[in-house]
C-alpha cells in the first residue's frame, strides 16, 4: 500500500479504486473530494506528489505534511486533539502540519469503542485514538528514519527524527518530503516504540486549535456553506407529525413561482427545488400536500409519561446488576426512602440546521456535508437511490453542532433522493422549525428508586429501575430482552451498598429519539444524585460528608468530590441569598464532581451563579480543550435542567423555534471554576459528562435553597411551585 | 428586480426579489457565507451583520430595507481596527463547532464601535441576542475584554 498519489484520500479507500475515486472527486469539487485545508475553505492540494506511508500521514514531496482526523470536528476539538496524538510520535512542528477528515472506510477509520464503525460519538475520540494514532506516527517516523538509513548507509541508530527532519552522522539531513517516495515503499513496522508519556512535548500540552481561525474569518465551511457547479437548492415539506405519509399534492402555485426548477416527492415529504434556498423555500410555503399522519397522530406527552411510567410496573424489566436480596432487605427495613423521577423528552437544537449536499449521477453518488456517522452514511444513502454502498464518496465538513443529532442519517437520504429525482447537485437545508419538529428526541425516563436505610443513616439496600425508550434498539437493533448499555450508564455509582438490584425497562412511547449529548448519563445521574442527597437529608447528613461517608473504596470519586467541595468552599457560607448543591458521577472513564450555587427569584426563577467542576479524565490531550467541553457542557446541560422540554400534542411537536425552546444565553451563563487532576490514569471522555451532572447539582442545591425536592425537570417555576 | 447595495465597501447589484432576507442574498447571491442561517426569526442571532454600522440580524431584513445602504461582514473584519476581535478570539481559542462566531463577532464588534470599554453588564446586554449552542461565552467575554484593550491601546 505504498504508491505515490496526488490526495490523501485516495490510499485510504481501499475498496475504491483510484481512478474512480479521482474521478468522483474531479466531479464534485472540481478537485479532490477529501482534504479540506485548514481554512476550511477548500481542498489541501499539494504541489506535486503525495505519499502515504499508513492510512493516517500524508507526505508530500515539498514538505506539506497531511495528518487524517477519522472524527468530525463538530467542537469538541478532535480536528486538533487527533492530529496532536500522531504528531506526538512523527516529530513534526504542530503548526505547520494540515489536517484533513477521514473518507467513509470502517476499516482503517472504524472506532474500535463503537464496534468498528466510523461514527463520532459517545465521547470516545481521544479513547479510541490513544494508542491507535501515537503508534501511527511512530510508525511513519520509523520508516522515514529506515529510508534515510538506507540512503546515507548508516545504521538507523545514528539517526534521529525531529521537526520534519531526519538528520545524521556528519551534518547529513533530509526532510520528510524528501524521504517520502522511499519511506512508503517501506514494510509498516507493526509494534513500534513508543515515548514514554514523560517524554511528551506537545500531548498533555494547552495547544491552540487548528481551527480556530478559519471559525474567526467566515472561512470555515460548514455543510450549509458547500457549493458544487450546477448545484440547485432544495427545501422539504415533511409531515408535521413524524412518519405521516404523503397522500397527494398540489404544487400549481408552488411551481409558477421564481426560480422554481422542479417539485418532486420523496418519501419523506415534498421538496421543492429552486436557484436559491430563499426561493425554494418560499415556494414550499404555497406547496398543498395531503397526508396520512399515520399512527403518530394521536400522540401526547401526557400519554407518552403515562405509559413511561406505567411499564415501570407493567413491564419487563431487564436484569443489569444484582448483589444480595435488595428487594427483601428494603421489604423488611424499618426505615425506607423512596422516590420517581421523571426527565422530559429534549431536542438537540444545533445552531447549523440539518442540510447536505448530494450529487446522484452515472451510478455514483457524492455527499458532502456534516455527519457524525461516515459509513453509515453511505450505507444508508446507497441502500435509498439502489446502488452499492461503495459508489458513493463523502466528504465531511465541519459541523454546526452534533450533540448526537448528525448520528442520524434522514437528512443525508433525503438530499440523495432529491438529487437522484432531479438529476443535478442538490443541497436541501432545513429550516429551524423542520430541525426542531423532526428531530430525534432525547427519550423522555421515569426512574424508580428505594433505599432502605440503617441505624447510622446509610443504605443497607438500594433498588433502581430506569423506565425509558432505547436509542440503540431503533439505530442499531437489539433483541427485545437484551439490555440497552447506552440506558444504564453511571446507572451504578461508586458508593457502598451492600445489597442492590438495578435492572431497565424498554418503553417505546411512538415517537422517534436519539442519542443526545451525555446520552443515559443524564438521566441516570439526575436520579442516582437526586436520591443520595435525599438519603443525606433522610439520615441528617451534610450531602458532601454522607457521600464521602460511602467513598471508602471508591478513591478516584473521593478525590474529586474533595476537589470540587474545597474549591467552591462547601462548608463556608455563602453568599447572601445564595446556596449549593453538590453531585458526583462517573462516565466515559471521567470521574466527575460539581457543586453548582444559585439563588431563587421570587417568581422562582432560578439563577446559577457559579459552577465548580473537578474531573479526573486520566491522561489529557489538550487541557484547554478540557476545560472548554467542561464549559460547554455545563451550558448545554443548564439549558436542559433549567427549560429543556420538548411536548407533543396530536402527534406535532408543540415547540418550533428558540422562543418555545430556551437555549441558555450569555447574560444566563454562569462563572465556571474548573479543576483538573494531573493523572496518569488511561484517557477518558471529556465532551458530555459534565452536561450530565450539572442537573443533578442545582436540583440539590434547590433543596437546600427551598426544603423542595425537584424529581423532575426542568426546573421551571411552575414545576418548582407543584413540587 | 435588481437592487444595489454597497458589501464589504464595494458597490454590489443583486437580482432578487425585494423582500429576500439580505441574509440569503449575502450568501446565495453574492457568495459570502461567513454569515449563518440559525433560526430564521431574529432569535439566535447567527445571521448578524452590521447595517450602516449597526448590527441587525440579516434574516429579518430584506433586501429592499438594505437597498443603497452599507452591508458589513464578517469577511470584512480583517486588515480594520476590528482586527483585534480576530485575534482576541484566536487567543483565547473561543470557538467550539464556530457556527455562531460570525454573529458573535458582528455583534461584539458594534458594541466595541460604541463603547470602548465595555463592563460585564454591558457585553451581556449586547450580547445576548446571540446564542451559543456550545456554550462559549466565558471565553466570548474574556476576549472582548482583550480585544477592547487592545484597540484603546493599539
Amino acid at each position: 500500500m505504498t504508491h505515490p498519489i496526488e490526495d490523501p484520500a485516495v490510499q485510504s479507500l481501499d475498496g475504491l479504486s483510484r481512478r474512480r475515486f479521482l474521478q468522483a472527486s474531479a466531479a464534485v469539487s472540481g478537485g479532490l473530494l477529501l482534504g479540506i485545508s485548514i481554512g476550511g475553505a477548500g481542498p489541501a492540494q499539494a504541489a506535486g506528489m503525495m505519499y502515504t506511508p499508513n492510512a493516517w500521514v500524508h507526505i508530500a514531496d515539498d514538505n506539506t505534511i497531511t495528518l487524517i482526523s477519522a472524527r468530525s470536528e463538530m467542537g469538541q476539538g478532535v480536528y486538533t486533539s487527533m492530529p496532536m496524538l500522531i504528531a506526538e510520535e512523527l516529530n513534526v512542528d504542530f503548526r505547520t502540519i494540515k489536517v484533513a477528515i477521514a473518507p467513509p472506510n470502517a476499516k482503517l477509520y472504524g472506532n474500535a469503542l463503537l464496534g468498528g464503525t466510523q461514527l463520532t460519538g459517545g465521547s470516545t475520540s481521544v479513547r479510541d485514538g490513544w494508542e491507535k494514532l501515537r503508534v501511527a506516527g511512530a510508525q511513519v517516523r520509523m520508516m522515514l528514519v529506515s529510508a534515510a538509513a538506507q540512503q546515507w548507509n548508516v545504521p538507523e541508530a545514528q539517526l534521529r527524527a525531529e521537526n520534519g527532519m531526519v538528520f545524521g552522522p556528519d551534518g547529513k539531513k533530509a526532510s520528510y518530503g524528501a524521504l517520502a517516495e522511499a519511506a512508503s515503499k517501506l514494510p509498516v513496522p507493526e509494534k513500534p516504540a513508543l515515548k514514554d508519556p514523560s517524554q511528551f512535548t506537545l500531548v498533555g500540552k494547552r495547544t491552540p486549535r487548528l481551527d480556530t481561525p478559519a471559525k474567526t474569518n467566515g472561512t470555515a465551511e460548514f455543510g450549509i456553506d458547500v457549493k458544487l457547479p450546477g448545484m440547485v437548492y432544495a427545501s422539504l415539506q415533511q409531515c408535521p407529525v413524524i412518519g405521516g405519509k404523503v397522500t397527494g399534492f398540489d404544487a400549481t402555485q408552488a411551481k409558477a413561482m421564481p426560480g422554481v426548477i422542479d417539485v418532486v416527492q420523496i418519501p419523506d415529504g415534498v421538496a421543492v427545488v429552486a436557484d436559491s434556498w430563499w426561493r425554494a423555500k418560499k415556494a414550499r410555503d404555497a406547496l398543498h400536500v395531503q397526508w396520512d399522519e399515520g399512527p403518530g397522530a394521536g400522540l401526547n406527552t401526557t400519554l407518552m409519561y403515562a405509559g413511561t411510567q406505567a411499564a415501570a410496573s407493567g413491564g419487563t424489566p431487564i436484569p443489569l446488576k444484582a448483589i444480595g436480596d435488595a428487594d427483601a432487605v428494603i421489604k423488611s427495613a424499618t426505615k425506607v426512602v423512596s422516590a420517581d423521577y421523571v426527565m422530559p423528552l429534549l431536542s438537540h437544537s444545533p445552531l447549523e440546521p440539518m442540510n447536505f449536499t448530494a450529487w446522484v449521477h452515472d451510478g455514483k453518488v457524492d455527499l458532502v456535508g456534516p455527519t457524525q456517522w461516515q459509513d453509515g452514511a453511505a450505507g444508508a444513502v446507497a441502500k435509498a437511490v439502489g446502488l452499492p454502498p461503495e459508489n458513493v464518496a463523502l466528504r465531511t465538513t465541519f459541523l454546526g453542532g452534533g450533540f448526537g443529532r448528525r448520528i442520524d442519517l434522514d437528512f443525508i437520504i433525503q438530499a440523495a433522493q432529491i438529487s437522484q429525482a432531479v438529476g443535478k447537485p442538490v443541497k436541501l437545508v432545513w429550516t429551524r422549525e423542520d430541525d426542531m419538529t423532526h428531530d430525534f428526541y432525547r427519550p423522555m425516563a421515569f426512574t424508580q428508586m428505594a433505599a432502605a436505610v440503617g441505624a447510622d443513616g446509610k443504605p443497607t439496600a438500594l433498588t433502581f429501575r430506569l423506565s425509558s425508550q432505547s436509542v440503540t434498539g431503533r439505530i442499531f437493533g437489539l433483541p427485545a430482552g437484551a439490555s440497552d448499555p447506552l440506558m444504564t450508564e453511571a446507572a451504578i455509582t461508586g458508593y457502598a451498598i451492600p445489597a442492590a438490584r438495578y435492572d431497565t425497562v424498554k418503553h417505546d412511547i411512538g415517537l422517534r429519539v436519539g442519542y443526545w449529548r451525555s446520552v443515559s448519563h443524564a438521566l441516570n445521574a439526575f436520579s442516582n444524585e437526586s436520591f443520595f442527597d435525599e438519603l443525606a437529608a433522610a439520615a441528617g447528613k451534610d450531602p458532601y460528608e454522607y457521600r464521602m461517608s460511602l467513598l471508602g473504596s471508591s478513591p478516584r470519586y473521593a478525590n474529586v468530590l474533595k476537589l470540587a467541595a474545597d474549591k467552591a468552599g462547601w462548608g463556608t457560607k455563602a453568599p447572601a441569598g445564595h446556596h449549593r448543591g453538590i453531585a458526583l458521577m462517573e462516565g466515559y472513564d471521567t470521574y466527575m464532581a460539581q457543586v453548582a450555587e444559585i439563588s431563587l427569584d421570587k417568581a422562582g426563577h432560578i439563577k446559577v451563579h457559579k459552577v465548580t467542576v473537578a474531573a479526573d479524565l486520566g491522561r489529557m490531550v489538550n487541557p484547554d480543550t478540557v476545560e472548554a467541553q467542561i464549559q460547554s457542557s455545563i451550558v448545554f446541560g443548564l439549558t436542559a435542567a433549567l427549560w429543556g422540554e420538548i411536548t407533543v400534542d396530536k402527534g406535532r411537536v408543540q415547540q418550533t423555534n428558540f422562543d418555545r425552546y430556551r437555549l441558555m444565553r450569555m447574560n444566563e451563563a454562569p462563572q465556571i471554576d474548573i479543576v483538573l487532576v494531573d493523572s496518569k490514569e488511561k484517557p477518558g471522555g471529556i465532551g458530555e459528562p459534565a452536561t450530565a451532572l450539572i442537573g443533578p447539582a442545582v436540583g440539590n442545591a434547590l433543596f437546600a435553597a427551598t426544603g423542595k425536592r425537584l424529581r423532575r425537570m426542568p426546573f421551571t417555576p411552575e414545576n418548582i411551585a407543584s413540587s | 428586480m435588481s437592487t444595489t447595495l454597497k458589501i464589504n465597501g464595494k458597490p454590489t447589484t443583486v437580482n432578487a426579489e425585494p423582500d429576500t432576507p439580505l441574509l440569503w442574498v449575502i450568501r446565495d447571491e453574492v457568495g459570502l457565507t461567513g454569515t449563518k442561517f440559525g433560526c430564521g426569526a431574529g432569535l439566535c442571532g447567527a445571521c448578524t451583520v452590521q447595517l450602516d454600522g449597526v448590527a441587525v440580524r440579516s434574516c429579518q431584513t430584506s433586501l429592499s430595507a438594505a437597498a443603497g445602504k452599507s452591508v458589513a461582514t464578517i469577511e470584512s473584519l480583517a486588515g480594520t481596527r476590528d482586527e483585534a476581535l480576530q485575534k482576541a478570539w484566536i487567543a483565547h481559542d473561543v470557538p467550539q463547532c464556530g457556527y455562531c462566531q460570525s454573529g458573535q463577532l458582528m455583534s461584539a464588534a458594534a458594541l466595541l464601535a460604541r463603547n470602548k470599554n465595555p463592563s460585564d453588564a454591558d457585553i451581556d446586554a449586547a450580547m445576548s441576542g446571540n446564542i451559543c449552542r456550545c456554550g462559549t461565552y466565558g471565553r466570548i467575554k474574556a476576549a472582548i475584554k482583550t480585544a477592547a484593550v487592545q484597540m484603546n491601546h493599539g
